[in-house]
């Protein structure tokens, strides 16, 4: 299908955007690599009066070593973030994601702040920031400010972005000594959004776990971090006896929907599946 | 608000302007608007792959950006890598190991595989598997087109020199 009618704006400044959205209130959508939102709208899922293109937005785009953090722009394609030496070493998670997310048509155009602030379910990099305790920076009229990745993410598609709001970047912490992270995903077709996924970023030191989170994606209406199951880890090593609490443990702790994939009952035991075979190899290497 | 915009862009190497409607993506615009009927329009919401065009270099969905977006970049489509003589190996190895039947999704594949012998050339057959994972053929099962892209890959390296 096509796409109803619309006015497109091409944004030579953030303040240049802001001023758009403001203009055209709720009738106006932020235009970024488009992944998703041209899909919507060929499908007329949505039916904008006005697209603000932020694709040539100075400073939006670009990978930052800061320090402790990697500053990633939120124009920053997928395929930058997959190819990026800083983010392979810095935030190895955020790396193993890369190839799990659509396929390379699609990493070459989408946006590393596109799939945040979409905020799809089933996405990995909103489970990535939640199990690394990403910093969001969001500007407005006002300004910019920075909010924590678990009050960022609300609900179904819904974020801390308010109306009118533009996330510009996404700070990862970098990966501390001792910790390790993984993600491992099941889904029909590889590229496919996952049926359900797992983000793990845990310590262990000599086989021993420490603190740490599993985050889960395709299992409930936003990221959702298995605390309770997490903390099961905590001074233990790896055994087949471990695998099987916590996989008991997720049982107990997920509330995940059902759909055409699977029901809840078969994704509440696809999570102890993904983190057996997610932690086994963390414990190990 | 005006819902036209004006667009100028350079496809396959020739310069382009036209005032269309906003709301037209890159592949219609190229079929439409050019006559360049070579890249394919399939699902329209970037699943299946057969409107896959190169733009600034790399490969895109054409249903996925709006023609606007596409203003002031360098747009190759398959006509374009066909008149170069950039992918004449892996046309080749299409029709030599029969990687196509009905032909709907092979110029979309073409300008995949196209990326990949750039990215990487010696993909095991998997990562082959793999990088046309988003392009949709319903006639071959891929097995000859995974063939073909071995083929055109010793056929290049026994060319002397990429061609790229």
């Amino acid at each position: 299908m096509k796409p109803a009618p619309f006015a497109y704006v091409r944004a030579a400044t953030l303040d240049d955007a802001l001023r758009t959205l403001e203009e055209h209130g709720d009738g106006a959508r932020v235009l970024a690599g488009g992944q998703s939102l041209m899909a919507t709208l060929n499908m007329r899922l949505s039916a904008p009066e006005v697209l603000v293109d932020i694709g040539r937005v100075d400073g939006l785009a670009g990978i930052e070593d800061t320090g402790d953090t990697l500053r990633i722009g939120a124009m920053t394609r997928h395929v930058e973030v997959e190819t990026s030496e800083l983010v392979a070493e810095h935030a190895p998670l955020v790396a193993s994601a890369m190839p799990h997310i659509a396929h390379p048509a699609i990493r070459n155009a989408g946006t590393f702040g596109g799939s945040i602030a979409f905020a799809d379910p089933a996405a990995e990099l909103p489970a990535c920031a939640v199990a690394l305790g990403a910093r969001m920076t969001i500007a407005g009229k006002a300004g910019s400010r920075t909010v924590e990745a678990d009050a960022f993410f609300r609900g179904l598609y819904e974020t801390a972005i308010a109306p009118r709001e533009i996330l510009t970047a996404v700070e990862v912490p970098k990966i501390a000594p001792g910790w390790k992270s993984g993600l491992m995903e099941l889904a029909r077709r590889h590229g496919d959004y996952a049926i359900i996924g797992l983000a793990a970023h845990v310590e262990v030191e000599g086989g021993r776990f420490g603190g740490g989170r599993l985050v889960f994606f395709g299992a409930g209406d936003h990221p959702v971090a298995a605390a309770q199951t997490a903390a099961l880890l905590e001074g233990e090593t790896w055994s087949d006896r471990l695998a099987d609490r916590l996989a008991a443990s997720l049982k107990e702790e997920l509330d995940p929907f059902e759909d055409l994939n699977a029901d809840a009952a078969m994704r509440r035991h696809l999570a102890g599946v993904l983190v057996k075979r997610t932690l086994g190899p963390l414990a190990a290497a | 608000m005006d819902t036209n915009v004006d667009v100028s862009m350079r496809v396959n190497g020739d310069p382009v302007s036209r005032r269309i409607e906003a709301r037209m993506n890159l592949v219609d615009f190229l079929r439409e608007e050019l006559g360049l009927s070579g890249s394919h329009v399939g699902c329209e919401h970037g699943v299946c792959g057969a409107c896959t065009v190169r733009v600034d270099g790399r490969i895109v969905r054409g249903c996925l950006m709006v023609a606007a977006q596409a203003d002031g970049a360098d747009v190759t489509t398959i006509e374009g890598l066909s008149d170069t003589g950039e992918i004449r190996a892996l046309q080749d190895a299409f029709v030599e190991r029969n990687a196509l039947q009905c032909g709907y999704c092979t110029p979309g594949m073409l300008l995949t595989l196209a990326e990949l012998m750039e990215r990487n050339r010696a993909a095991s057959r998997s990562e082959i598997r793999e990088f046309i994972s988003g392009n949709y053929c319903r006639c071959t099962g891929y097995e000859a087109i995974v063939d073909a892209f071995e083929m055109a890959r010793s056929a290049r390296s026994g060319g002397g020199g990429d061609a790229a």
